[in-house]
């Protein structure tokens, strides 16, 4: 009922759109904020390229998803894939659009930036409450050299739902079996411990002011924000630091051939250089749109994207498709699209 | 039959007034009809939440949108302490800010001190909750929560109340901003209700060889006392609803916690939370049983307010 509520709402406020800018091209898309600030700058420039409008609306994956079931919207983005069921029964098509990464950020006082190591495991016990003194051996023992102080490990977490929350507890599950079955993975989760905040830059702030604290945002937002961010052990057993070149391996070494599609989460990926808390973001389109011609919009636009937009993503801290990963979504969209 | 000039004024005007009741009239049932159709949407709305989990969604603290769990005795919980602990702050201040704006302040100073208030009253709530993160928080986690769970933490019985990681977020910090929120609503209202007092009972009074204390003891207070309280009972309400500024500060935890130094959440950040992301049409409706409940405890907290007020004056035998 309140999705319905939503949903005509928003489609009350994109048709006032509509009627205003009736001869230019107008897409409108809605989702993952991940993706808003790559979004904002790709339709500002497809816009200088081609007078064609995008209009993004960052309204959470679960909004996102909402929306493009609903046929609201001509696109939707979410950075959780929809399983292939849930996409034939709801006639949608599914692909990738852009990566990025999720990265633990800690605040220990003496504790140089990109020096501290982490394992999933040990990530796993401090999310669980499990290890709460940074001093623990767990963490000393994959930390040679670096002195870690007697001091309370205070744990932050996203207080709204979030794909940036579902991407890190996929990995937790992975590599925590106790994680598995205690907590189990989704965009908000039931948290053994720690405090909340609102957003990546609620995570980053609350991180910032409480000694001892962890945390975890995306690797853009604790560029940005001048955080101090760990590496975090793979599944080939390499302490990776999160960066562009360690992204675009978990992404090479993820299966995306096998994966119908492209229903896949790359987090825990196997390659030897792979960042283990990769992410991807998903975008969703109908097999059959409301408004014939509209898909073709979409894809040019994407296809614009993925031959224009990696510049101008790796520079807000994004990581571009790998070249075989697009080809893949190319015949992809030959054979669900018309 | 001819109708005569005042005849038509006489008509004229008892078709205006007509006109002007039902407009007011339909003004004020405007008020109702909003109140019952909200509270039936939210109801509606929050239906599936109510009838799966019964009873005990009021009672459980689990709060599982994996396990699709859910239920809403921590945020109810967080809502009343925050909200009790900000008017245990803000109630003396600004019973203080009043009376010595309207009995003991000079003249000059009191216009710039009141539309200071005023102006305090009109600052978004999302300014105090950043003020709260950003300066109060990392102060209170430095100086101020060592020292409570070191000296009150070992009180028999409270002491649960102060123990707790130095962490500067959670119910007492949530609390103190929502007391500063609600301030400048209490004590401009207090200040509006002092000024009625009748010059000539206080100058009675004084005549009699009162004192400045026993002239606002004895006669300012007892005149104004239904209007005080409803003024403090108008910052209740504000600050059972408060969300944004009480998001920042409270740690937004789903656990059971009597200290107020640990993490907690309330209602109206819970929902804010996690509205947009709710992706499962039990955790939409358990949020929306959720905004029922806050209703709910608002309406509760408004109707004792009401009894107690009644009581007092039986007692006067007004």
């Amino acid at each position: 009922m309140l999705n319905q509520m939503k949903t005509s709402i928003s489609a009350l406020a994109l048709a006032a759109c509509l009627t205003f800018s009736a001869q230019a091209a107008e897409t409108t898309g809605a989702g993952a904020s991940f993706v808003f600030p790559a979004m904002s700058k790709w339709s500002a420039d497809y816009n200088k390229a081609t007078k064609n409008k995008i209009n993004y609306q960052s309204i959470g994956s679960g909004g996102g998803i909402a929306q493009i079931k609903a046929g609201t919207v001509d696109f939707g983005s979410s950075d959780q894939p929809l399983k292939p069921a849930d996409l034939s029964a709801s006639g949608l098509v599914q692909f990738p659009s852009v990566m990025g990464a999720v990265v633990p950020v800690v605040n220990i006082p003496g504790v140089k930036p990109g020096s501290l190591k982490f394992t999933g495991p040990i990530l796993a016990d401090i999310y669980l409450g499990k290890i709460t003194r940074w001093n623990d051996p767990a963490i000393a023992a994959v930390n040679p050299g670096v002195v870690l102080p007697d001091l309370k490990i205070t744990v932050v977490h996203r207080s709204d739902g979030s794909g940036t929350t579902f991407n890190f507890v996929n990995y937790l599950s992975k590599v925590s079996l106790d994680w598995r079955e205690k907590v189990g993975e989704g965009t908000s989760v039931k948290w053994p411990t720690g405090i909340g905040s609102k957003g990546n830059e609620g995570v980053a702030a609350t991180t910032k002011q409480i000694k001892g604290a962890i945390g975890y945002v995306e690797l853009s937002y604790a560029i940005t924000t001048k955080m101090n961010y760990a590496a975090v052990r793979n599944r080939a057993g390499n302490f990776i630091v999160p960066s562009k070149e360690s992204i675009k391996a978990a992404a090479a070494s993820a299966d995306w051939a096998n994966a119908k599609d492209f229903s896949l989460v790359i987090t825990d990926a196997p390659g030897a250089q792979a960042y283990p808390i990769s992410a991807t973001n998903f975008i969703m389109m109908k097999k059959q749109p409301k408004k014939a011609g509209k898909n073709a919009d979409v894809l040019k636009f994407f296809d614009w994207v993925y031959a224009n937009g990696d510049q101008s993503a790796e520079a807000l801290g994004y990581v571009a498709l790998p070249a075989d990963l697009v080809a893949q979504i190319k015949a992809y969209w030959a054979a669900n699209l018309k | 039959m001819t109708i005569s000039l005042s005849d038509q004024r006489v008509l004229n005007d008892g078709r205006n007034d007509r006109l002007f009741r039902r407009g007011v009239t339909v003004a004020g049932i405007f008020v109702l009809i909003s109140l019952f159709l909200a509270a039936a949407m939210m109801f509606k709305g929050g239906w599936d939440a109510f009838n799966t989990f019964g009873f005990r969604f009021l009672i459980t603290e689990n709060w599982d949108p994996v396990q699709q769990q859910f239920g809403a005795l921590v945020p109810i919980y967080g809502t009343l302490v925050t909200s009790f602990i900000a008017l245990l702050i803000a109630v003396p201040i600004s019973f203080g800010i009043a009376l010595f704006l309207t009995e003991l302040a000079p003249h000059w100073l009191r216009l710039p001190v009141s539309s200071a208030i005023e102006l305090l009253a009109g600052i978004p709530s999302i300014i105090y909750g950043m003020w709260g993160l950003f300066v109060l928080v990392p102060y209170l986690g430095e100086y101020v929560f060592p020292w409570i769970d070191e000296h009150m933490g070992a009180w028999p019985l409270l002491g649960v109340m102060f123990q707790g990681p130095p962490l500067g977020v959670g119910m007492g910090t949530a609390g103190l901003v929502l007391a500063i929120m609600i301030i400048p609503f209490i004590s401009s209202v207090m200040r509006e209700v002092f000024l009625t007092v009748p010059t000539q009972l206080k100058e009675s009074a004084y005549a009699l060889g009162s004192t400045t204390t026993e002239v606002v003891w004895n006669i300012v207070v007892p005149y104004t006392r239904s209007a005080t309280i409803g003024g403090i009972f108008l910052g209740l309400g504000r600050a059972l609803g408060e969300t944004m500024a009480v998001t920042f500060v409270l740690g937004n935890a789903h656990r059971l916690s009597f200290s107020l130094l640990e993490p907690g959440n309330s209602i109206a950040a819970t929902i804010a939370n996690e509205f947009s992301e709710a992706d499962s049409p039990m955790y939409l409706s358990s949020l929306i049983a959720l905004g029922f409940l806050l209703f709910v405890v608002t309406f509760i907290v408004l109707s004792i307010a009401k009894l107690m007020l009644r009581s007092l004056n039986k007692r006067e035998g007004n």
